[in-house]
């Protein structure tokens, strides 16, 4: 009891932080690897990438710590502030960076990794915005964005596709209805049987529109 | 200019980017010289740059950005551009690569993305800079940038091609943003431990801190190795890979195919030498153990998937994955010899696929398909091509004096050293399944075989063939001249390997690889 007491303990009371970016994690995959929806997967990868953001966040937190700008009584600057007329080389002396001493460093939140998140949520925008671009060019070309009904249509084109050109041949010239063994156990497949011949028929359209250059897609005979 | 040779190899093609869009806008026909260019600057840049790490007493040169010193320890603040041999070597093969595929990517390019000229050629300059950046860069974090920069071009650039195409990115991006966001959670682990983010830096706060045991580092270990290994394809995570690669326009998938998954490679090879350091990734992780196990399962799988297919493009999608296990199981045999081989295999994987994609782009403008069926007599139709492109084939099953024969020699011998029988055997085993696929390729080309399956006889005299089919038409110049180039690349490295192989040892003589049987 009192054991499972701790274990509870630590990760609701001490690391709730690091306890909520796992749980943010594995929703996120979760929900890329799983969900049918190409949105949905979207929203996953979103929240993928945002849990670590927040895990990138939490390890740049100090207790009593401020943001990584000079307080008044470290600012090297302040004393340029107090006397602007000196100018000239001396106050130039002053601006570099100065090294905070380890007990001054305690104060301020470490800057460096909220820096690098706003490098990855840079990246996190381009590539959801890619997707979302790509998603709508699914749903062009496919009328869905549902990944089931997305497979099957993908699966009748790569089968119209990945055809042998020898198979391809009978349609134009019925001389040639023999066909190789390879072509055979094409027409054999039960993907190819439903409404084989809807299908030829659009295949036929669709050739010629596809090949521009050149002998529209013909074999030669 | 000289002296900043390193720097260069960004400007080049990052600029050349910018002019792309902005002068392609009104006089896209410019796009293809500009490009060409700055790809020719380019390579010369990664050529001074080699020169110059050859030259330098410790092997390698470093680029300060902005003129931040990295003398303290550990090595905390600023980026860093380190080219060492291994890194230099690699983005030499990344620019020749991109090199030799602007020059072939006039007409494909032309006709297949009709209008879009300037995007492809800013997507593709863009695609360079992020490769050879992922090869040189000295910074954990600023590798995570630069895959993504890769990565999100390389999604624009396949989904150019068809709707299918598009369906294909779509899982690609998934998958890699997986990859990706893994490598990165793995960098923050690796930051919390080590207080920076620079590479020799965390590898001296490890020693100094005797971080061996911590489980923290473990974690960061095994974040980003699997990380890597989504993006690089391996075995169970390679199912983004065929799809995107056989839909892509031409162009694309001759730049991709090559460069993509080997660059990944790289990225273990550094993350495990330079990054974690020998010690920590072989000796305290467990995945020496384990891997070798994975790259038999993964090999084994890609080979027999290859044999299935019937298409040329496809085939060569599932050699990747089955030659990404070679290089894999290179590096976890925990050998020397198995170091050496796997990354003269990257360099010499990269040129060959570079060739049989080159080949095969060749193959479907003329032929209109690239099934095997539609293959027949076409030795007749275009000798140089197939010359081409069967020397990339020759290279993957190994036959001397290709490069492959090498690269895999060297494998081979990693793994009799080192005593893992299994990858040995995997190895033979994968090299049978490519001589069964390559010389299928070479019976359909030469020898035609009529409907009936009965054989038609030798050359091209009565294939079952019209006079068309078999008159000589070879593709045009602007594509068969990179094809024979990247074939004399093939020949010249495979000729010249130990001026290779002399530079490879160099970079590993620092580690302290085991060169005999002692196993740990």
């Amino acid at each position: 009891m009192f054991e499972d007491g701790a274990i509870v303990n630590e990760l609701l009371v001490e690391r709730l932080n690091y306890f909520i970016y796992v749980v943010l994690l594995l929703i996120g995959l979760h929900a890329m690897i799983s969900k049918r929806n190409l949105i949905k997967k979207l929203i996953g990868m979103s929240i993928f990438q945002t849990a670590i953001i927040l895990f990138y966040v939490s390890i740049a937190v100090k207790e009593e710590a401020t943001i990584p700008i000079y307080k008044a009584e470290h600012d090297p600057h302040g004393e340029v502030h107090h006397h602007p007329e000196k100018g000239g080389e001396e106050a130039e002396a002053h601006h570099g960076p100065v090294a905070l001493k380890d007990e001054e460093i305690k104060q301020y939140a470490n800057p460096l990794p909220h820096v690098l998140m706003l490098t990855a949520i840079v990246v996190g925008v381009a590539t959801l915005g890619l997707a979302l671009a790509l998603t709508q060019r699914i749903y062009q070309g496919y009328g869905t964005i549902e990944e089931d009904e997305l497979l099957t249509k993908i699966e009748r084109a790569d089968d119209r596709a990945s055809q042998s050109p020898l198979k391809s041949n009978q349609s134009p010239s019925p001389k040639k209805a023999k066909g190789s063994a390879t072509a055979k156990k094409a027409t054999a497949s039960p993907s190819r049987k439903s409404g084989s011949a809807s299908q030829g028929k659009s295949a036929a359209k669709r050739k010629p529109a596809k090949r521009k250059p050149g002998s529209g897609g013909g074999k030669k005979a | 200019m000289m002296e900043n040779a390193i720097a260069w190899i960004f400007i080049f093609p990052l600029f050349g980017a910018v002019a792309c869009a902005l002068v392609g806008m009104r006089q896209s026909k410019l796009c293809y010289p500009i490009s060409g260019l700055s790809m020719l600057g380019a390579t010369w840049a990664g050529a001074e740059t080699l020169m110059q790490a050859v030259q330098s007493p410790v092997h390698e040169v470093s680029y300060i950005l902005g003129g931040w010193t990295l003398d303290a320890f550990p090595r905390g603040v600023g980026i860093e551009f380190r080219a060492d041999l291994l890194g230099a070597l690699i983005t030499l093969v990344v620019l020749g690569v991109g090199l030799i595929v602007s020059l072939y990517s006039k007409l494909p390019v032309r006709e297949e993305t009709p209008g879009k000229e300037p995007l492809f050629y800013v997507l593709f300059l863009l695609q360079i800079t992020g490769l050879a950046g992922i090869c040189l860069t000295g910074d954990a974090f600023n590798l995570y940038v630069l895959i993504e920069v890769a990565a999100l071009t390389g999604y624009g650039l396949i989904a150019m091609g068809t709707n299918r195409a598009a369906a294909a990115t779509f899982n690609y991006l998934i998958l890699g943003t997986i990859g990706a966001s893994l490598y990165l959670l793995g960098v923050g682990y690796l930051y919390i431990k080590t207080g920076t983010l620079n590479m020799v830096g965390v590898q001296q706060v490890i020693q100094a801190n005797g971080l061996m045991d911590s489980p923290s580092m473990q974690v960061a270990f095994a974040l980003i190795g699997l990380g890597i290994l989504i993006k690089m394809a391996f075995f169970p995570f390679h199912a983004w890979l065929p799809n995107a690669y056989c839909n892509a326009p031409t162009t694309t998938s001759c730049l991709l195919a090559p460069l993509v998954t080997k660059v990944m490679i790289y990225v273990m090879i550094r993350m495990t030498l330079t990054v974690f350091g020998v010690e920590f990734s072989f000796e305290s992780t467990l995945w020496s153990e384990f891997m070798p196990w994975l790259v038999v399962v993964a090999i084994v799988c890609a080979a027999v998937m290859a044999l299935a297919q019937r298409e040329i493009k496809r085939m060569l999608a599932y050699l990747i994955v089955a030659e990404v296990g070679y290089m894999v199981g290179g590096v976890w045999i925990y050998n020397y010899y198995g170091l050496i081989g796997s990354i003269f295999h990257i360099i010499s994987d990269a040129c060959m696929t570079l060739c049989l994609f080159l080949g095969a782009g060749l193959i479907l403008r003329k032929a209109k398909t690239t099934h095997f069926d539609g293959l027949r007599g076409l030795f007749a139709k275009m000798p140089l091509t197939m010359i081409g492109f069967f020397v990339g084939g020759f290279s993957i099953i190994g036959l001397p004096p290709t490069c492959g024969f090498f690269s895999k020699w060297y494998l081979i011998t990693g793994g009799m050293v080192s005593q893992r029988w299994e990858y040995l055997v995997v190895l033979m085993f994968s090299t049978m399944v490519m001589v069964v696929l390559f010389f299928r390729l070479i019976e359909r080309i030469h020898l035609a075989v009529n409907e009936e399956g009965k054989n038609l006889g030798h050359g091209h005299g009565d294939l079952g063939l019209t006079e068309e089919q078999t008159r000589f038409d070879e593709g045009p110049l602007s594509m068969l001249i990179p094809l024979l180039l990247a074939a004399s690349v093939v020949l010249v490295i495979g000729i010249y390997n130990q001026d290779v192989v002399n530079q490879i040892e160099l970079f590993l003589e620092p580690f302290d690889l085991p060169k005999g049987t002692g196993r740990p």
